[in-house]
């Protein structure tokens, strides 16, 4: 295994108690909304897609300890330092040190609403019908992807149902490793509760409690 | 960005800390702006959109209509992406909606266990906790325990659901409208819509609160 996500966190235990946050606020220090906003700015350019993104985020090896917005700048910059886009020298600077590759489009201030509005849709028109039905029972795989994958591992190996059928999206695993969208049916699958924790004694009321992810169909198996 | 907010991080220790990140940002905004690959004044309007325009008011506005409205309802929960779009509210990171109603009996709460996707024409930009590592790891396992961390209590007998969000579709729950609210305009019933209420971290709120 060569890949490891720092992310996937569903049902691991140790991290304390959730502190709530009023509605109004969104940033904590000046820098965080110029970084948001280059990372948007910069994925509208069209020199990753969002699934490299996540894969650039959720592999920094510092993930735990890094802020939301930190976890952000720091993928960033090195998804423009594999690309040349800028070096690590340049950020030291401060400045431009020599020009770059050309990118396919830049945002411009007049066209953000559009493009906010009009977003990145992944759902891809299909020929091909569904391979399992509402209602089914499925399992999901339970070997580990070595590379960016959305199957969290709380629910790997796991027998579920299948709850509603997306249509075919883009497959993230694919996307992320930059071998294209290659479409897959994309499922709710909803676990119980006691399918997910049982072995490991978790809440209390475990028999009140479904979960659901979305999965992609290579994720499944009948079961 | 109001200089309150902003001010409350002065005196605390990690202020090297941000200088530090405050310096990393601005170099990356400026060889990237002399690159030619970004413009600053979309970056100013893209910080103002998330800031005025695009936040859980919208999600508001979208329940509070589902409450009054019984087509726009059942129009939500059969196609809430066309729905929500007729409201004016579509696009970024809400490309593909669902939404999920709280009934008496069963309880609905969203997460991101693997990064934090959210709906973000509806909802704005996600709260820090929803980000954060207490909320992803524990809400698919213990949902009644971070609950309480947002001091809400359900019932016993009150099945749940957590929706994680591993794909791209994003996931809105539609609280419980408040008892003793028939006399309330659309309006005024949206603004007892909270953010925590559409994540499934809180219960709208009740007239009497809001006053």
């Amino acid at each position: 295994m060569s890949y490891t996500s720092h992310a996937d966190l569903g049902g691991r235990a140790g991290y304390g108690a959730v502190v709530p946050e009023p509605e109004g606020e969104l940033f904590h220090a000046a820098w965080e909304p110029r970084s948001l906003a280059l990372s948007l700015a910069m994925g509208a350019t069209g020199s990753w897609n969002i699934d490299i993104g996540r894969s650039a985020r959720e592999t920094l090896p510092d993930y735990a300890r890094l802020s939301y917005y930190e976890i952000w700048t720091f993928a960033l910059q090195r998804l423009l330092e594999e690309r040349h886009l800028a070096d690590a020298d340049e950020i030291e600077a401060g400045h431009m040190l020599r020009p770059g590759p050309p990118v396919k489009r830049v945002l411009h201030a007049g066209d953000v609403q559009a493009v906010l509005a009009g977003g990145s849709p992944t759902l891809r028109p299909s020929t091909d019908s569904p391979r399992f039905d509402l209602g089914q029972r499925v399992r999901t795989m339970s070997t580990v992807a070595d590379h960016h994958t959305r199957l969290p591992g709380y629910v790997r190996g796991r027998e579920g149902v299948i709850e509603r059928i997306h249509g075919a999206h883009i497959f993230a695993d694919t996307h992320a490793q930059g071998l294209g969208e290659q479409p897959q049916f994309l499922y709710t699958v909803v676990f119980a509760g006691t399918e997910l924790w049982s072995e490991s004694g978790g809440a209390r009321d475990l028999p009140t409690l479904t979960v659901s992810v979305d999965a992609w169909e290579s994720y499944l198996e009948p079961a | 960005m109001s200089a309150d907010v902003l001010g409350t991080h002065d005196d605390e220790p990690e202020h090297s800390e941000l200088g530090r990140m405050d310096v990393r940002v601005r170099a990356l905004e400026t060889v990237l702006t002399q690159k030619g690959y970004i413009d600053p004044a979309a970056l100013d309007v893209l910080i103002d959109t998330y800031q005025t325009k695009i936040g859980p008011r919208n999600g508001a506005r979208v329940v509070a209509r589902s409450w009054v409205d019984a087509n726009f309802h059942d129009w939500l929960m059969t196609d809430a992406t066309a729905a929500i779009d007729s409201l004016g509210y579509a696009g970024r990171q809400g490309e593909h909606m669902i939404a999920v109603e709280n009934t008496p009996s069963r309880h609905n709460l969203v997460v991101c266990t693997l990064c934090s996707c959210y709906p973000w024409p509806v909802l704005g930009l996600p709260p820090t906790w929803y980000k954060s590592a207490p909320y992803r790891s524990r809400v698919v396992r213990d949902p009644r325990g971070v609950l309480a961390d947002f001091g809400v209590t359900l019932g016993d007998d009150v099945d749940i659901r957590v929706w994680d969000s591993t794909a791209e579709v994003r996931y809105l729950v539609v609280p419980q409208r408040p008892d003793g609210t028939q006399h309330l305009t659309e309006s005024e019933l949206a603004e007892l819509v909270t953010r925590d209420s559409m994540i499934g971290t809180g219960f709208a709120s009740h007239p009497e609160s809001t006053k």
